[in-house]
């Protein structure tokens, strides 16, 4: 009786019912898909980086020199030169990195600054390109890369008519948004019906405006003594 | 296996008959998210087909090692790879579609419809049949996507695929574009749906 316990298959615990040999097929295919998504990435990927710059870079030169003078450029056949500078930024002990271009017109002197800002909105992040004249005293122009504000009403925000309202306006004071039309010279008009996102807007400019200004025009102070 | 549809069945199912959203209520999320023009829902409805065909056979490739209380493991890891590969292509060639929708590409792995077929077709039956299973769903699916889109760009901007079709003194109906506009359109086209279908119904059950 004792040798024919021996012969009774093993209970649970066995090779059969390990766990990693069981799931050979989800480790095999986990290894094979994960190779494949590792190609597509490889060549992908770069592909990818590259939209996410041009996308940027491709409007620079609107951003600080207006549509119609960006257009006036480019049909000359020259362009801006257009160079990385990102500026890092200490406030009450919280670092924050400005991922700002520098612009320069092809005789190499200074066309202005540009850089990449974003905050929250109404519903989602709001990003946004923000142009500065070369001593950072005044805007220059506005874009909006991404938001998610309300159809209709909210992403009148990305409208060249409400973007046209901050070319021009002076750095040094903060901009104030007003309903029903712009008053004194630093007000900007609240889009109707959307005076959430306009605040977000003015709120992440004034913000960026305030903490980039000193910095950018000692740049380009600098930039004119090595001239 | 004899009870199981064909190839042809499984194909036609999908288009209307079974239609993943008017008759199965599946895959709504992207259904009600993504709808508000004809161009993301296009491209939604491509993704998804794309998903869904190459599920579907790789399911069907391998539904012999199967084994039961693994299957959905499998299943999602075969839809994640194929959603990455797609999420990825569109950041690579449409970097403004890819970004119009956001999170819905990488959404598609949790989309049931994708999983269901799996289950019901592709783990049980032959690589052709689980092909043109998924491609009739993923017709089905495209066709459900496109009539709501239809439906909330026109009434929403006046537009289709972008091209003014309503004069220009129509209010656009901004309601049509928001999440609401979503829900009344998927609300009255299912109502439509099952309404023509009740009547098939009683007229081949009278004659």
């Amino acid at each position: 009786m004792v040798t024919n316990e021996s012969i009774i298959p093993p209970e649970p615990g066995g090779y059969q019912n390990n766990y990693l040999i069981q799931a050979w097929l989800v480790l095999l295919l986990a290894m094979v898909f994960g190779i494949s998504l590792a190609g597509v990435q490889q060549k992908l990927g770069p592909m990818i980086e590259a939209n996410k710059v041009n996308e940027t870079l491709e409007k620079v030169p609107e951003v600080i020199l207006g549509v119609k003078n960006a257009e006036r450029l480019a049909k000359k056949g020259e362009a801006l030169i257009i160079t990385p500078r990102p500026i890092k930024i200490e406030t009450a002990g919280q670092k924050k990195v400005y991922p700002v271009f520098e612009a320069r017109y092809s005789d190499l002197s200074l066309a202005g600054w540009v850089t990449k800002a974003s905050g929250r909105g109404y519903a989602d992040k709001i990003e946004l390109l923000l142009g500065f004249n070369p001593d950072a005293t005044h805007l220059t122009g506005l874009f909006i890369l991404e938001q998610k504000e309300t159809p209709g009403l909210g992403n009148k925000i990305i409208e060249k008519k409400w973007r046209d309202q901050f070319v021009k306006k002076s750095t040094d004071r903060r901009l104030r948004v007003v309903k029903g039309g712009a008053k004194t010279p630093n007000d900007i008009d609240a889009i109707t019906g959307a005076t959430i996102s306009s605040r977000s807007v003015v709120a992440i400019i004034n913000k960026s405006a305030a903490e980039l200004r000193e910095r950018l025009a000692l740049l380009a102070v600098t930039d004119k003594k090595d001239k | 296996m004899a009870d199981q549809p064909t190839a042809t069945e499984r194909f036609i199912q999908g288009i209307l008959p079974e239609n993943p959203v008017y008759r199965q209520l599946l895959g709504l999320c992207p259904t009600l998210a993504v709808t508000n023009g004809m161009k993301p829902a296009l491209t939604m409805a491509a993704a998804v087909a794309f998903v869904l065909i190459c599920a579907n056979i790789v399911t069907s490739l391998i539904r012999n090692l199967l084994k039961p209380h693994l299957r959905i493991v499998i299943f999602t890891l075969t839809i994640a790879t194929f959603v990455t590969i797609a999420d990825r292509f569109l950041a690579a060639y449409l970097y403004q579609m890819s970004k119009t929708l956001g999170p819905y590409i990488p959404l598609i792995i949790v989309n049931c419809l994708i999983i269901c077929r799996c289950e019901v077709c592709a783990s049980k039956q032959s690589v052709f049949t689980a092909a043109s299973d998924g491609v009739g769903q993923a017709l089905g699916f495209g066709l459900a996507l496109l009539s709501i889109a239809a439906v909330r760009e026109i009434l929403g901007t006046g537009m289709f695929f972008g091209y003014r079709v309503l004069p220009s003194v129509w209010p656009d109906w901004v309601i049509m574009m928001l999440p609401p506009g979503a829900f009344l359109t998927l609300g009255l086209l299912l109502g439509a749906v099952n309404w023509i279908e009740i009547r098939r119904s009683r007229q081949s059950g009278g004659s």
